[in-house]
């Protein structure tokens, strides 16, 4: 019964927002007086949509919760014995939930903009809806009809075939709702750029209203691709935290660009220049958001992630895929030509800046792009087999990725219309004298691999930078510190979330740069017998069975020495999962913080000898504080009153109107 | 493919190879009713896994070069091979039967006193370009590699071309007055 209500439900808000779609946009057309009941219609047709999804969501959850198996979905993705919490995060462990999840996000957007919007003018939101309940339409048509997740199965098996072991960890169970809510806020800033394709104006308020979206969209992306990359550093057990593969570039890709439009929706909004472009971004983002769904799902590109492969699927979102992207092309190509350029400023600005950024991310995106596709393309078009690996990837974006990062430690500080590159690089004087004395010391003392220390020198410049325009916005040393105090408090929040997140950049490239030095030993022990690695000894003492809800496992235990004392042991598990019969290696990871000691244990042979890898990552816990940081001054950044207050004033009470 | 193969004639890696090494894998129970097609693929899915998981301190110490020097060459050339029935992954990080037997090939090769080059020959002749992580520059892949530095070039030359438009724009005339609005104005000066 519960099932047959989700699906209800799911079906329910198919038809909602089909008239979301209807109304709001021809409403909008019809215009504010001749239209307004259409408009009208809209918003609740978006918050009732939204409900009957969250209920859908809810039944399916509740299948996952009570272990119903006769639930075809339940069936192949849980098993009784799983923990709790991976029963209800397995609502979007698998291909049919993580669409309702998908389309779930969607619904609360869309209500958000129907609930908050009340400050945009109407027609500009009833646009914006409409667009919005397109999408829902299409991505309901898709799993109603090819992914239905309610789906029923006689007889009823006696149990499920649990879910990929891989999945069954807190970093994954909360990677898809951070990805997603990414994707999905994209969504909001695309169907703003539709709507003022539309309108056929795109001015500083616009710019205003896109930003915050995008802004949280950019949080959670951050936040949703550093969960699935700590993942994979301390599940996938050979310490990488990044791949090249074609699934984390599809999640890089829109991330890449949504950096690029948040910095270009500042330029409309300041200096209304750049609106053409900043649209033509909004649209390419939610494009790229599109194609990583598509790159996941259809299994186009095969990858460890890819879990759900099925190429019908494939065909009905390229489908979808090529309706959203060319029609929104189409609608650009129609329309932007109409928009007048505004804004006059020296190349050398502010805005010349930004520009600059935009190219090069936008740049960046493209190569990971080609990268990614060129495979397939190879295939298809070619005839011919390759592999495109990351030596490939790291040989082309490291180029564009050392100017992005010398070239942003210097935009922040230029002023808007015409700068002094001279007086901005004088201002940094004691950044770079610092980065000079770091980089001979580093040579002279730590190692002299190229790549490493141009990492490290270029994340200490980001960082210096940071620090340089916050002292200088406070007058830090020029005035008495409680006026410096008193400064920073003044400071609006947009600058200091800018200023966080661009040292966080720059935390976060150290952490990777010092995956270049860290050494690494694999090698055979015996109980007893002990191996070095940086400053430590480690000695291993012997393996033990260990045995979780639905999973059995063997647990060594390596004691942690350093100079002459014992002052910790990591214990790094080997599990097996026996119904779905798959071996998983948990990583034992001590952190002090600024090093990971990272150990692994293999096989082991009849004597009780044992593979042992360790690695020490110098930093490594940074690129994920990193990421969270970058998070957190977006967040800094969207508490700005001016997000908040600066949109034109909501009217006091809508006034009653007398019916005519 | 076993080690001891090597010295046979080359034996490219033809695609539907594929499929039929995953058949050897273990697989899942049959037990349970079928979903339709989508269950079908899942065995697929399901022994690229169970060959290609990832769970596994790889590289086994016994299989190591007792030269320190020749075995980190192994390690350096192992990077950049890709394991063949796994997706993405190097034959380093591999568990799957063909990458061991790949690592020991190289092994095989670099004892014997071969070159790195003529170690990735050896094994690209056998396997094809398909094994190479990074892809050499051919016919084939001058787009790929060609791409970065033309996508650089043109967006370069756009934002140029955008930038001496921006300093070169005249500032927007202001929008002639409305009727109120200038009725407003003379009121205002009037004053």
């Amino acid at each position: 019964m519960i099932p047959e209500l989700g699906h209800f439900a799911l079906v329910l808000a198919l038809l909602l927002a089909c008239a979301q779609a209807v109304t709001s946009l021809v409403g909008a057309q019809l215009g504010e007086r001749r239209g307004a009941l259409l408009i009208a219609a809209g918003p609740p047709t978006a918050i009732g949509g939204a409900a009957f999804v969250g209920l859908s969501f809810g039944c399916l959850m509740w299948s996952y919760a009570v272990s119903d198996f006769s639930v075809a979905n339940v069936v192949q993705n849980s098993h009784s014995l799983k923990p709790m919490l991976y029963k209800l995060t397995g609502t979007w462990g698998n291909h049919e939930g993580s669409m309702v999840l998908w389309i779930l996000i969607l619904g609360l957007c869309s209500a958000a903009v129907a609930w908050f919007g009340g400050n945009l003018p109407a027609s500009l939101r009833a646009r914006v809806l409409g667009v919005l309940g397109l999408i829902a339409v299409g991505f309901l048509l898709f799993t109603i009809l090819t992914s239905n997740p309610f789906e029923r199965v006689w007889p009823i098996p006696e149990d499920g075939t649990d879910l990929n072991p891989l999945l069954q960890d807190p970093g994954l169970a909360f990677h898809p709702p951070f990805l997603y809510l990414g994707y999905v806020g994209t969504a909001v800033a695309f169907a703003f750029a539709c709507a003022a394709l539309i309108e056929g104006r795109v001015d500083a308020a616009w710019g205003r209203w896109v930003r915050p979206w995008t802004l949280a969209a950019w949080c959670a992306l951050t936040l949703g691709i550093a969960l699935g990359s700590w993942w994979a550093y301390y599940e996938l057990g050979w310490g990488g935290f990044w791949f090249w593969d074609p699934v984390e570039n599809a999640s890089l890709m829109p991330w890449l660009l949504a950096t690029a439009l948040l910095h270009s929706a500042i330029v409309v909004e300041k200096r209304e220049a750049l609106k053409v472009w900043t649209i033509l971004l909004a649209i390419l983002t939610f494009s790229l958001s599109l194609l990583g769904t598509f790159l996941v799902r259809s299994g186009i590109l095969n990858s460890v992630h890819a879990f759900a492969n099925d190429p019908d699927r494939g065909v009905f979102i390229l489908i979808l895929l090529a309706v959203t992207v060319g029609g929104s092309l189409m609608l650009f190509a129609w329309r932007a030509p109409a928009m007048v350029p505004q804004g006059v400023f020296a190349p050398l600005s502010r805005e010349g800046a930004l520009v600059l950024n935009n190219l090069l991310l936008a740049t960046l995106c493209a190569v990971v792009f080609v990268g990614t596709l060129y495979p397939l393309f190879a295939d298809l078009v070619l005839g011919a087999k390759i592999t495109v690996g990351p030596p490939f990837f790291n040989a082309t974006t490291f180029p564009l990725f050392v100017p992005l990062m010398i070239a942003m430690a210097v935009g922040p500080l230029l002023p808007w219309k015409r700068a002094d590159l001279w007086a901005a690089l004088a201002r940094l004087r004691l950044a770079m004298a610092v980065v000079a004395v770091f980089a001979v010391v580093y040579i002279a003392a730590v190692d002299r691999a190229l790549l490493p220390l141009l990492g490290f020198a270029v994340a200490l410049w980001v960082v210096l930078a940071a620090a340089t325009d916050l002292a200088d916005r406070i007058k830090l040393g020029a005035v008495p510190l409680g006026d410096s105090w008193r400064r920073l408090r003044g400071l609006p929040r947009g600058a200091i979330g800018g200023i966080i997140a661009h040292a966080a950049v720059g935390i976060c490239v150290a952490g990777i740069a010092g995956k270049g030095i860290a050494p690494e030993r694999i090698t055979l022990l015996r109980p007893g017998e002990t191996t070095t690695i940086a400053a430590y000894t480690i000695r291993f003492e012997g393996t033990s069975s260990v045995a979780g809800p639905n999973w059995t496992g063997t647990e060594g235990r390596l004691v942690v020495i350093r100079d002459g004392r014992e002052i910790g042991a990591l214990t790094p598990q080997r599990r097996f999962y026996p119904v779905a019969r798959m071996n998983t290696t948990e990583a034992a990871i001590r952190t002090s913080g600024f090093a990971d000691l990272y150990g692994v244990i293999g096989e082991s042979t009849a004597d009780g000898a044992t593979v042992v890898r360790l690695h020490f990552n110098p930093l490594a816990p940074w690129i994920w504080f990193g990421a969270v940081l970058m998070a957190l001054g977006g967040l800094v950044s969207l508490s700005d009153r001016r997000l908040r207050v600066g949109v034109p004033a909501r009217r006091r009470a809508p006034v009653p109107v007398a019916a005519e | 493919m076993k080690a001891g193969d090597h010295a046979g004639p080359p034996r490219p890696l033809r695609r539907a190879r594929l499929p039929l090494v995953g058949a050897r894998g273990p697989r899942p129970t049959g037990g349970g009713p079928s979903w339709g097609a989508r269950g079908a693929l899942r065995p697929l899915a399901l022994v690229f896994f169970l060959l290609c998981a990832p769970a596994h301190a790889v590289v086994d110490p016994r299989e190591m070069l007792p030269d320190p020097a020749q075995e980190q060459r192994a390690r350096d050339i192992g990077r950049g091979l890709r394991c063949l029935v796994c997706q993405n992954q190097s034959i380093d990080d591999s568990n799957a039967d063909l990458a061991r037997d790949l690592r020991r090939i190289v092994r095989e090769r670099v004892a014997a006193g071969d070159s790195d080059a003529e170690v990735v020959r050896f094994v690209t002749d056998r396997y094809g370009d398909y094994v190479l992580l990074r892809p050499p520059v051919n016919a084939v892949t001058i787009g790929l590699w060609a791409a970065p530095a033309l996508i650089l070039l043109a967006g370069g030359a756009g934002a140029f071309a955008y930038l001496r438009r921006r300093r070169a724009a005249t500032p927007p005339e202001a929008a002639p007055l409305s009727p109120e609005e200038r009725a407003r104005l003379r009121h205002l000066t009037a004053e």
